[in-house]
């Protein structure tokens, strides 16, 4: 047996990249604030929300191959339970530590992760008694649960009802979105999916999707999985809408319409149905279509629409198909299926 | 005690009575086939074995202990293996990947592991890997290790499937018509690795197979079943002339066994 | 009691409608196992066609001098709205679903859904988005029954939604093109080798389900009085879960499942709070795919192994 690699210097080198990531990061947010106007600035922490609504809901719609098409309601639950929590922890925090930066950052962080939380119960309880449904009858199931959620939202009157959620102050929910969260927390979700993904625990969803009844043979618990990528990408869906909800100032129930749910849909189709990279280029063809064409909605709404049946009928795989971009595109060896 | 037992396990479909009363029992070490004409409802009792159906009547007992109504996953923990009638590998994957896929057993670091990627889930993915080259190499598969599953010639692809049942560390392996599409080079070479995997592995075989001369050669016992009944049970020199036997299949016996005979 | 009533009459009428939706996506879904999304769509077409149709008959004329639309014209506008839906149906077909017909259930279930957000926007562009006062085709008269207001209206809906449904249910058990869609619901295959065209039956079938939904359409623009590019959108998706809830794919079932969800959104608003109307039926929804997930008319299908 080998010896077990050495711990010490393993942990001590994640920790020195993590830190020169960090302050990377924090002054490639301070470059943006100063140097690019509002417009692009814009596009970019949107982009960044999408790539993690669309590599959250990648993993369970590309990689385990359950599709879920009302996972808008999923981001709702997360915007709502961040901007509520965010309102009423905001002041204790502040007590605590004294209130400025580090306080803001406490709480938004703690606000974000409560959020993902319920998102991602959310999830549990869809989750559990959908997936036991294939195919057409799961994505049905799963837009009635989003429809569900958002009319829920849509009555809750502590929570503003139909005209939305913009916390205690007049001045809307605190602007705690910045560059650097949105993107630290990008870097957070995809190396989470990335590293669920390319692990034995990956390889069992990809098994659940190319044939789930030889998965279950070869001991796959294929329920627990199921559920579980279901969760994972609900709680994922939460931290964008926590994210998105701090940007926008509020929310209200009709951001999160079928229509989102078909955003989400788009920015994977786009880059391949089961590919991390192709997710991260969905999310950013979306959220630059969306600020390119915000006056001609109807138009982009049917560039979508056209986008979604050409490549349906031309290239069902998407730009990538499941492969994945980078240095490891030889070495991955992952090859679009003959049957996509 | 017996490794696999059916006791008159009956399973119906609507009006359609797949299996009737159908009992046997599997010895362990044994090579046990499941011959019958086609329809005759042999996959459907594995599918009952493996616990894809419930059966509607009977029982099956698994080292003893009553497995049906279980679900597929813990029915292949327990240690049955299986592969199938028409070819059902992870397509996408490659080669050794869907082999690891059925490395439950052997991976110990959790979800959290693989999260944080710790020199615990890095030992596991070694020694999956490592396992999986291993039954690779006894099916002959070594040299396709790192090729996508979808692109292997039919051959391999049934011989990844007995790999990939393999590395669940079975008890029993039921295999549904592995020899289906191969010449009689292959099906030798089949038959060896059969008798490989229950003098080396000690792994116990219930083989369901259309190709005589395969059955004969490597079979101890024989089950016959035609219309979901049984109709014989026997070495393979009695089942070779038994008359219902032979009624059943129409006089299409394989002129190769007899020849052997 | 009487309001008991009304509510039964307002929601078995809606209901009607409903399951003349439902009855093109049951008939698809039966023979192609596509959810046809678009469907929603077509309903909006048969609407706006019903309008422009009749204003371009005159409809307005005839209601300024006070004088009813002649019945004659009115059933003409039905036919060709019905028509044009029906040559919508079958367009789309032919461009955006035969060509995936073979593909992996997914990649037509995604077709659908882009073919359904075309439609409505483009809707929306061509129709502008203002919700536009629908031409009394026929001119509302209201009686009253023992406390319950009936109009003719309703009444319209009724007959011509029974109408059409038994000529449906003559269609599919008298006719060759009916026998064969039935055929083909069952077992594609073998109905392709017995010399069915299959082609020309899933035309059919598209045909005939965008047509009983064009109906539907001028019966809701009659009924609800306003019609919007986005009707078919909520409209559609409660008609698919009534699809659903009678099981998908059987017809009497889409009739069955149709008239219920109009009884529970009509009573649910009446009794409960309007502001819960639509969320029951995604209630529904969810509770019969949970529950029994072949609908209450429909039959479970084993998967062989």
């Amino acid at each position: 047996m080998s010896a077990p690699a050495p711990r010490k210097p393993r942990w001590a080198l994640r920790a020195a990249v993590a830190a020169a990531g960090v302050a990377a990061l924090y002054a490639a947010g301070l470059g943006v604030q100063a140097g690019l106007i509002d417009y692009v600035q814009r596009i970019l922490l949107i982009s960044g929300i999408n790539v993690i609504l669309a590599v959250g809901l990648n993993l369970i719609n590309g990689t385990t191959g359950q599709f879920s098409i009302g996972h808008a309601g999923f981001m709702a639950v997360g915007a709502y339970t961040a901007a509520f929590v965010g309102v009423h922890l905001a002041p204790h925090v502040a007590a605590a530590l004294g209130a400025g930066g580090v306080a803001d950052a406490v709480t938004f962080n703690l606000a974000l992760l409560a959020g993902a939380a319920l998102a991602g119960l959310t999830g549990v309880l869809v989750g559990l008694p959908s997936l036991r449904l294939k195919g057409d009858y799961l994505a049905i199931v799963t837009l009635g649960f989003g429809e569900i959620i958002r009319i829920l939202f849509n009555n809750a009157q502590f929570l503003g009802g139909a005209t939305g959620y913009s916390g205690a102050s007049a001045a809307g929910l605190p602007p705690y979105t910045t560059f650097f969260w949105v993107f630290f927390w990008v870097i957070a979700v995809v190396t989470l999916i990335k590293n669920v993904t390319f692990s034995q625990t990956g390889r069992s969803l990809i098994a659940i999707r190319e044939d789930e009844v030889a998965a279950e043979a070869m001991a796959t618990p294929t329920t627990r999985l199921k559920v579980l990528a279901f969760t994972l990408s609900a709680a994922t869906a939460g931290i964008a809408g926590g994210l998105f909800a701090h940007l926008q100032g509020g929310i209200r129930p009709d951001d999160f319409k079928f229509d989102k749910s078909i955003d989400m849909i788009v920015m994977i189709i786009v880059g391949g149905l089961g590919s991390i990279s192709g997710a991260v280029i969905g999310g950013v063809f979306v959220a630059v279509s969306l600020e390119l064409m915000r006056d001609l909605q109807q138009y982009r709404l049917v560039l979508y629409a056209l986008l979604l049946v050409v490549i349906m009928l031309v290239r069902p795989a998407g730009l990538l198909g499941q492969r994945e971009l980078g240095l490891e595109w030889f070495k991955r060896r992952r090859r679009p299926t003959e049957s996509a | 005690m017996s490794l696999l037992a059916l006791e008159r396990v009956d399973k119906v479909f609507g009006g359609l009575r797949a299996v009737r009363e159908v009992s046997f029992t599997v010895e362990p070490r044994a090579i046990f086939g499941l011959i019958g004409p086609n329809g005759a409802g042999k996959t459907t009792i594995f599918n009952v074995i493996t616990g894809v159906y419930r059966p509607d009547g009977g029982r099956v007992l698994f080292d003893g202990q009553s497995v049906g109504g279980l679900d597929p996953a813990s029915i292949a923990t327990l240690g049955v293996a299986r592969t199938f009638q028409n070819i059902r590998l992870f397509r996408a994957m490659t080669v050794e990947e869907n082999v690891m896929v059925a490395g439950h057993k052997l991976h110990k670091a959790g979800l959290f592991s693989a999260i944080v990627r710790d020199a615990a889930y890095a030992e596991d993915e070694r020694a999956l890997a490592g396992r999986a080259r291993e039954l690779l190499e006894v099916l002959g598969l070594s040299q396709h290790i790192g090729d996508v599953a979808g692109s292997l010639p039919y051959g391999s692809q049934r011989r990844l499937e007995i790999a990939r049942a393999l590395m669940l560390a079975p008890k029993v392996l039921l295999l549904d018509e592995p020899a289906a599409g191969m010449n009689s080079a292959e099906a030798f070479e089949l038959e060896r690795q059969i008798r490989f995997l229950r003098d080396e592995l000690g792994v116990t075989i219930v083989l369901v197979e259309h190709n005589m001369s395969v059955v004969m050669s490597v079979c101890d016992r024989i089950h016959v079943v035609d219309h979901g009944e049984t109709i014989a049970e026997g070495s393979p020199a009695e089942i070779k002339v038994h008359p219902r036997v032979l009624a059943a299949y129409l006089g299409q016996e394989d002129e190769a066994a007899e020849a052997r005979a | 009691m009487s309001e008991f009533f009304q509510q039964i009459i307002n929601g078995l009428s809606l209901g009607s409608i409903y399951a003349l939706i439902a009855l093109g996506y049951t008939m698809v879904y039966g023979i192609l196992k596509l959810i046809n999304f678009a469907h929603g769509e077509v309903f909006m077409v048969g609407a706006y066609s019903g309008y422009y149709l009749a204003t371009s008959l005159g409809v307005e004329r005839y209601a300024q001098s006070g004088a009813s639309f002649p019945l004659l014209l009115a059933l003409l506008v039905l036919g060709l709205s019905m028509a044009i839906a029906a040559a919508l149906g079958v367009t789309i077909e032919a461009l955006a679903y035969r060509p995936v017909r073979k593909a992996p259930r997914l990649t037509p279930l995604i077709t659908a859904i882009g073919v359904s957000l075309f439609l409505q926007n483009a809707g929306m562009l061509l129709f502008t988005p203002d919700p536009r006062p629908y031409p009394p085709i026929l001119r509302e008269l209201r009686f009253e029954v023992g406390g319950v207001i009936v109009t003719n209206i309703k009444l319209a809906i009724f007959v011509v939604a029974i109408l059409l449904m038994v000529g449906l249910q003559l269609f599919v058990q008298r006719t060759w093109t009916g026998r064969a869609m039935r055929a083909l619901s069952l077992n594609m295959d073998a109905a392709r080798l017995m010399g069915i065209d299959v082609n020309a039956t899933i035309r059919a079938t598209f045909a005939v389900g965008s047509s009983l939904a064009a109906a539907g359409g001028i019966l809701f623009g009659l009924d609800q009085i306003t019609i919007t590019p986005l009707m078919g959108v909520l409209t559609g998706m409660k008609a698919f879960v009534a699809a659903v809830l009678g099981g998908i794919g059987n017809i009497p079932g889409a009739v069955v499942g149709g008239l219920l969800i109009g009884l529970a959104e009509q009573l649910t608003a009446g009794y409960l709070s309007p502001d819960y109307r639509d969320a029951i039926t995604f209630l529904i929804l969810v509770v019969i795919l949970v529950l029994k997930p072949e609908g209450l008319l429909g039959v479970v299908r084993q998967e062989k192994v």
